[in-house]
């Protein structure tokens, strides 16, 4: 099945071409049958007509005495009657003669060339026949020879002649009507071929240019349309392509304008929320210190207070953080750092130092964006700590395609069901944190051409980062 | 101890800056505009200005640019987290340093005592390499006779470099001693600080003859 579709060409073009060429090959195969019989039918039929009247009125002057003899008329000799055949012949004609049981034929063609039946038939009358002898095609009259007496009867003489009109002439008229028929035909064909071609190309074109519009769309040209010709079915359905676009731009814009808004509003909402951040972390200190002297619970609602502003203070930085992904505003810094130093001070500032093991060569350099980097570095160390036990590890290292760092713990690990989510964003697999943390991990590594990916431990998770070389 | 002049247009960041900075022992005298700023400048005479940088009016990056021109007085911007371009455009108006809002009191007076402190003028030393002759006793700068006006920071990034002739120091070594930051993502500062202090001095400041860049390591001053 699949076979002979392949064999098949099944494109709209190619049936058009076949369907197209099969039929003009029908008619023309019709027309020049029913020409060519015709043709023939008369050619036969006047060669027989004109062979028949000359043997006929030849026949009728025969002198010879024939038959029953009349009182005083000598018998005709063998060389009377092969005068006579001779006479009876004539270019393109032979002659055979069978009288009395002699046979009288040229050097050409014998009695044995004459049908048995055609033989039988031709006592009574004028009979007709084509024959195929010696690779020649023959009209072939058989008749007997009728004598009237002088009485006025008319008899039969025993003398049958059969002529062998040739038709060579005739074969060579009808050959060349049929290599003129075979040219004519070829001709007719290329014309129906071309024809053919020309319109299927003419039909397909819109065609084509639908496809090449349907797929343009469908790599995110919205904004593709094709212009509308005529009023046939074609132009219709490019008419609808054509609203389908629109209709589908539209939607998207709406779409994107609203995916636009709401991202906005959350960066704008993040930044108007720093303000008043930055008031109250500016007086969290303070507020720390006073908590001492204040009575246990007073002091217990300051100290959750502050903790909350902490707690708020990184969701909004994260908050922003993620709206500059969304908004394609992250860019990237490069420059030539010592992996082991960025590590050491991200770590450093964050009071990480002590606990986590860090394994990686000093001498070690990459070009890379350090702050996203350490980004990186932060969220996935913090993220071991919070969620994991340690010791937590840290391993770098310098592959021949980039930067590999894995950071491990030795925690109770993540849940299976909840391994592909760890970096969809509010994805929380404990009440802590903000679910920002690894997605934000994640779209710096991605900012550098690079992956995230985690993988169960026992115990506890493995996450590996891998960096490109640029 | 150091008088702050601290520029800030939102009255509640403005009032907690206050307290929590004369909480650290500073006096602080607060205005809400740039242009409000300015004007007392010259009758408070501050040892440092920390700058919001979106502000009401000129922003905190040309206050910082004004105050440039009237003396070397170190400047500190406020900005928001993340907003790269307004931290470069800062540092590159000659700011001395930057804290990324909402910042802890702790950090910000740890980068006010940084960026104030003194530079030792201990060995009255005059040093010459050219043109240029470096006065460590009196802290002058000068190039072909004339003298250079370099910021603090800008003057002690120059006498650190001058301390190791030859020698390459790397970022991450310059922002610990200059800026006291730890984190070697903030190297920006020692890079636009470096290329203040060479439009002051170089001739051909995009072809240094003095402080000389070594790709991916540092900085390091060759004397000609």
């Amino acid at each position: 099945m699949k076979a002979a579709h392949r064999l098949l060409p099944t494109g709209l073009r190619g049936r058009l071409v076949i369907t197209f060429t099969l039929v003009a090959i029908a008619a023309s195969a019709l027309v020049a049958g029913m020409g060519y019989g015709l043709a023939k039918n008369a050619l036969t039929t006047r060669t027989e007509d004109v062979a028949v009247t000359s043997v006929s009125t030849a026949l009728e002057r025969i002198t010879l005495p024939l038959g029953s003899l009349w009182p005083g008329e000598p018998a005709p000799t063998a060389q009377d009657l092969e005068e006579l055949r001779s006479s009876l012949g004539g270019s393109g004609r032979q002659v055979v003669m069978e009288y009395q049981d002699n046979v009288y034929a040229g050097s050409m063609l014998t009695i044995a060339d004459v049908p048995n039946e055609l033989r039988a038939r031709a006592a009574w009358r004028l009979v007709t026949q084509r024959v195929r002898v010696a690779d020649r095609l023959w009209l072939l009259l058989g008749t007997q020879v009728q004598r009237t007496t002088r009485g006025g009867q008319v008899q039969p003489t025993g003398l049958k002649v059969f002529v062998f009109v040739s038709l060579d002439e005739e074969e060579r008229l009808l050959n060349e009507l049929r290599s003129s028929l075979a040219t004519a035909g070829g001709i007719t064909l290329l014309i129906a071929l071309t024809g053919a071609l020309f319109s299927a190309r003419r039909v397909l074109l819109p065609v084509r240019r639908l496809r090449d519009a349907a797929r343009a769309l469908g790599a995110g040209h919205l904004n593709t349309r094709l212009p509308v010709r005529g009023r046939d079915e074609l132009a219709e359905l490019t008419a609808t392509f054509n609203e389908t676009a629109a209709a589908l731009e539209k939607s998207v814009a709406e779409l994107r304008n609203l995916e636009a808004m709401s991202r906005r509003f959350v960066a704008d909402v993040s930044h108007e929320l720093r303000t008043p951040l930055t008031a109250m972390t500016a007086v969290t200190e303070l507020l720390l210190e006073e908590a001492e002297r204040l009575p246990k619970a007073p002091a217990e609602a300051v100290r959750l207070v502050l903790h909350e502003v902490e707690r708020l203070r990184v969701l909004v930085e994260q908050l922003i953080e993620t709206s500059k992904f969304d908004s394609g505003a992250a860019t990237l810094s490069l420059e030539t750092v010592n992996v082991n130093d960025v590590i050491c001070d991200s770590l450093e500032i964050r009071g990480w130092t002590g606990a986590v093991r860090v394994e990686a060569s000093e001498w070690l350099t990459f070009h890379l964006d350090p702050r996203r980097f350490d980004v990186i570095v932060a969220n996935l160390v913090g993220n071991a700590q919070k969620h994991g036990a340690p010791p937590v590890e840290l391993t770098v290292r310098d592959t021949p395609h980039g930067l590999e760092v894995k950071v491990r713990d030795h925690g109770k690990g993540i849940p299976p069901e909840a391994i592909g989510r760890v970096f969809d964003r509010f994805y929380k697999s404990s009440s802590s944190g903000s679910g920002l943390g690894l997605p934000i991990a994640r779209s710096n590594a991605q900012l550098h051409g690079g992956t995230i990916s985690v993988r169960p431990q026992d115990p506890g998770v493995l996450f590996t980062v891998w960096l490109p070389r640029r | 101890m150091a008088g702050i002049l601290l520029v800030e247009d939102d009255p509640s960041v403005r009032t907690a800056l206050e307290l929590a900075l004369s909480r650290q022992g500073h006096s602080v005298t607060a205005y809400s505009t740039g242009e409000e700023a300015l004007d007392h400048i010259r009758a408070r005479r501050p040892e440092i200005a920390i700058l919001d940088v979106m502000l009401p009016g000129i922003n905190g990056v040309e206050v910082c640019r004004r105050i440039r021109k009237l003396d070397q007085l170190p400047v500190i911007l406020l900005t928001a987290r993340g907003d790269d371009l307004d931290i470069v455009v800062g540092l590159e108006a000659g700011a001395d340093d930057y804290v990324v809002k909402p910042v802890e009191p702790r950090v910000l007076d740890a980068r006010i005592r940084a960026v104030l402190r003194r530079v030792e003028s201990a060995s009255s030393d005059r040093l010459t390499f050219g043109d240029l002759v470096i006065d460590r006793g009196a802290l002058k700068v000068m190039l072909a006779g004339r003298e250079i006006h370099l910021t603090p920071t800008e003057l002690r990034l120059l006498l650190e470099l001058v301390r190791h002739p030859g020698q390459v120091l790397n970022r991450r070594y310059l922002l610990r001693v200059i800026w006291d930051h730890t984190h070697a993502a903030d190297s920006r500062l020692v890079d636009t600080c470096v290329q203040r202090v060479r439009a002051k001095l170089e001739r051909v400041p995009a072809n240094p003859t003095y402080i000389q860049t070594v790709r991916g390591f540092g900085y390091r001053f060759s004397p000609p």
